[in-house]
């Protein structure tokens, strides 16, 4: 993997270049946060973000999406939806990659869903090298999720006045060859790579007090802890951790007719397992109906369960969750509370 | 035009039969005459265009097909509620059949004990009636059904055709009798001492409300049948059958997928199961 150089004054026009071709979603201020969106303007960017409110996840499963149409009379008629259009996604943090693996994997298993993989296969990432947390509840250096060396098409790394870019795959090349003039990197380059990179190792503290490896054995002797009905106290089962999890894609699907009942959308919403309803079957019986399993079951698909089913951690790092938390349910502390109950003698 | 594993595919009521206060049969079929292809024990996601879809069992066994299947449905909620409106003819949409059925194959050669509670007997009829059109390539047939009330109970008709037979052992109970009512009183576990069973040589299916497997599976167990030899089929939420949407996860574990069949070996250790 050769490196090249983007100086960063062609940046915006490479932006430009690309809304005339594609669209294009990077990070945007919103507030004193920041919110991946689509780009009309170059100058909206914000490549110096810390972390998104939503993680890019929202250009390949949106909020809510139109999934079917049926044509309602005598009888009726159903025509899938896909909403598929050329995307460059722009900037991404590694974090959001790794859990983009997670997100195709599910999609593709068992029946796979054209409404995400079109999408997702006319789609480019352009990520970008985070060279520090995002802030005190990042834990992407004990997830492994501080850096990516796949899952990109284009991977830049800020050197100061230029970005070092990694090409991924043949469509990065591509796409780097038709809207920018990159050049291939000196010696000088390479070593103010090492420069940043080495400063940057060390800025990442552990936080997790064990490898993320053991999660799942961890949490196989975990279902009973007294930790959970601890959270289960607090939770105010609000579905804001899911919401902004960088991995939940857990949904409903909805019907609604229109007003003059001749036409009909199937509708594919984000839902929650935090929800009260989210296991409740018509008769009433809810068979997740305690906050603190609810919680619990929030935690095992992170540690556990999507690892065991799909190889990869359901919990990227990225410490949204936390951040969204209203009563400061944090999954670090817990997974470490758990972690060091289980080796207190 | 890419296809959606969302989209339904157009089927008719050619039949509705009632069946209780708050049951009915559906009896469906394609418009191309083409057959479910189900397995006893399958769901399929029933939608009602510009309601909603809900997964329901397949109440009609594989063996008498002829180019229909049969839901029995009970009138619960939005999409059951709209269904119960419709009239012959009307048209509602299928997607399926899902999940993991009974597995047939297995049970070939042994004795079978069928206990089915209330609306349980929906998808247990599939199979039931699968095993009495192949009756000789199985031993006993033993159905214990309960039932609230007499007037409750499902397919009237083939259950006294089952009570006739020599060859399946059936027995009925209701938690509450009415004036007519001359047969057993009381909850689906007092039939069981009415019958004994070669453990080894038998497999149980059961399906019925959460609070009656505690007790079902005290007897099954109590008679010495081996856990992997029971086999349950778990009801839960689902929006998609596809083993994506998240609602039917039993820990970890889909109902729609590894489901809605599981023996009790599969689930025992599972807390939310059961």
């Amino acid at each position: 993997m050769r490196l090249r150089i983007l100086p960063k004054e062609q940046v915006p026009g490479m932006v430009r270049a690309l809304m005339a071709d594609y669209r294009v979603w990077g990070p945007k201020a919103k507030g004193p946060q920041f919110a991946f969106e689509p780009l009309y303007d170059p100058a909206e960017m914000r490549l110096d973000y810390n972390i998104s409110i939503l993680s890019p996840k929202v250009a390949l499963q949106p909020p809510q999406e139109r999934i079917a149409v049926f044509r309602l009379g005598d009888g009726f008629t159903v025509e899938p939806v896909i909403e598929a259009e050329p995307t460059v996604i722009f900037g991404m943090h590694t974090c959001d990659l790794h859990a983009l693996a997670l997100l195709d994997k599910a999609f593709s298993a068992d029946f796979p869903d054209a409404h995400y993989l079109e999408r997702r296969q006319k789609t480019l990432i352009v990520s970008i090298e985070c060279l520090q947390p995002c802030d005190e509840h990042s834990f992407c250096k004990s997830m492994g999720t501080w850096t990516a060396d796949s899952g990109y098409d284009l991977h830049l790394i800020d050197l100061g006045e230029t970005y070092g870019v990694y090409v991924g795959t043949g469509a990065g090349e591509a796409l780097l060859t038709k809207y920018a003039q990159a050049r291939p990197a000196t010696d000088a380059d390479v070593r103010r790579l090492n420069e940043v990179l080495s400063a940057k190792w060390p800025r990442f503290q552990h936080r997790l007090n064990f490898d993320a490896a053991e999660l799942p054995s961890l949490l196989a002797t975990a279902y009973d802890h007294p930790i959970w009905a601890e959270l289960g106290e607090r939770c105010l089962s609000c579905g804001s951790c899911t919401n902004v999890c960088p991995t939940c894609y857990c949904f409903n699907v909805i019907d609604s007719p229109d007003l003059s009942l001749k036409e009909a959308v199937r509708l594919r919403r984000w839902d929650s397992c935090q929800l009260d309803e989210f296991a409740r079957v018509a008769s009433g019986e809810n068979f997740r109906e305690a906050r603190a399993a609810r919680q619990r079951h929030r935690m095992f698909r992170k540690g556990k369960w999507l690892y065991e089913r799909f190889g990869e951690l359901g919990c990227v790092g990225c410490g949204r969750c936390i951040r969204a938390c209203l009563t400061h349910i944090n999954i670090v502390d817990t997974f470490n509370a758990i972690h060091a109950s289980q080796h207190r003698r | 035009m890419t296809d959606s594993v969302y989209a339904p595919k157009p089927a008719r009521l050619a039949e509705i039969r009632p069946m209780t206060e708050l049951e009915k049969l559906f009896v469906i079929e394609f418009p191309d005459g083409s057959s479910l292809g189900h397995q006893p024990g399958q769901f399929v996601m029933l939608s009602i265009p510009g309601v909603g879809e809900a997964p329901i069992s397949v109440s009609s066994s594989p063996s008498r097909s002829n180019g229909r299947f049969e839901l029995c449905v009970r009138r619960i909620g939005d999409v059951t509620t709209a269904l119960h409106r419709m009239k012959p003819g009307d048209w509602v949409g299928i997607r399926g059949p899902f999940g993991h059925g009974f597995p047939i194959e297995q049970m070939r050669g042994k004795d079978i004990l069928f206990a089915p509670g209330g609306l349980g007997l929906a998808p247990l009829r599939s199979l039931i009636n699968q095993v009495l059109d192949e009756r000789g390539s199985f031993g006993r047939v033993i159905i214990l059904y309960g039932a609230k009330r007499p007037a409750e109970l499902l397919f009237r008709d083939e259950l006294e055709q089952w009570a006739a037979r020599d060859d399946v052992e059936f027995h009925v109970t209701v938690d509450r009798g009415d004036e007519t009512w001359t047969g057993n009183i009381g909850v689906i576990t007092t039939l069981f001492p009415k019958v004994t069973v070669d453990p080894r040589n038998t497999v149980a299916v059961t399906c019925g409300p959460p609070i009656m497997y505690r007790f079902v599976l005290i007897e099954l167990l109590g008679k010495g049948i081996p856990e992997t030899q029971i086999y349950l089929s778990l009801e839960r939420r689902m929006k998609c059958g596809l083993a994506k949407c998240g609602h039917c996860q039993i820990n970890h574990l889909y109902a729609c997928k590894e489901g809605p069949v599981f023996t009790y070996a599969q689930i025992k250790n599972v807390p939310e199961a059961l």
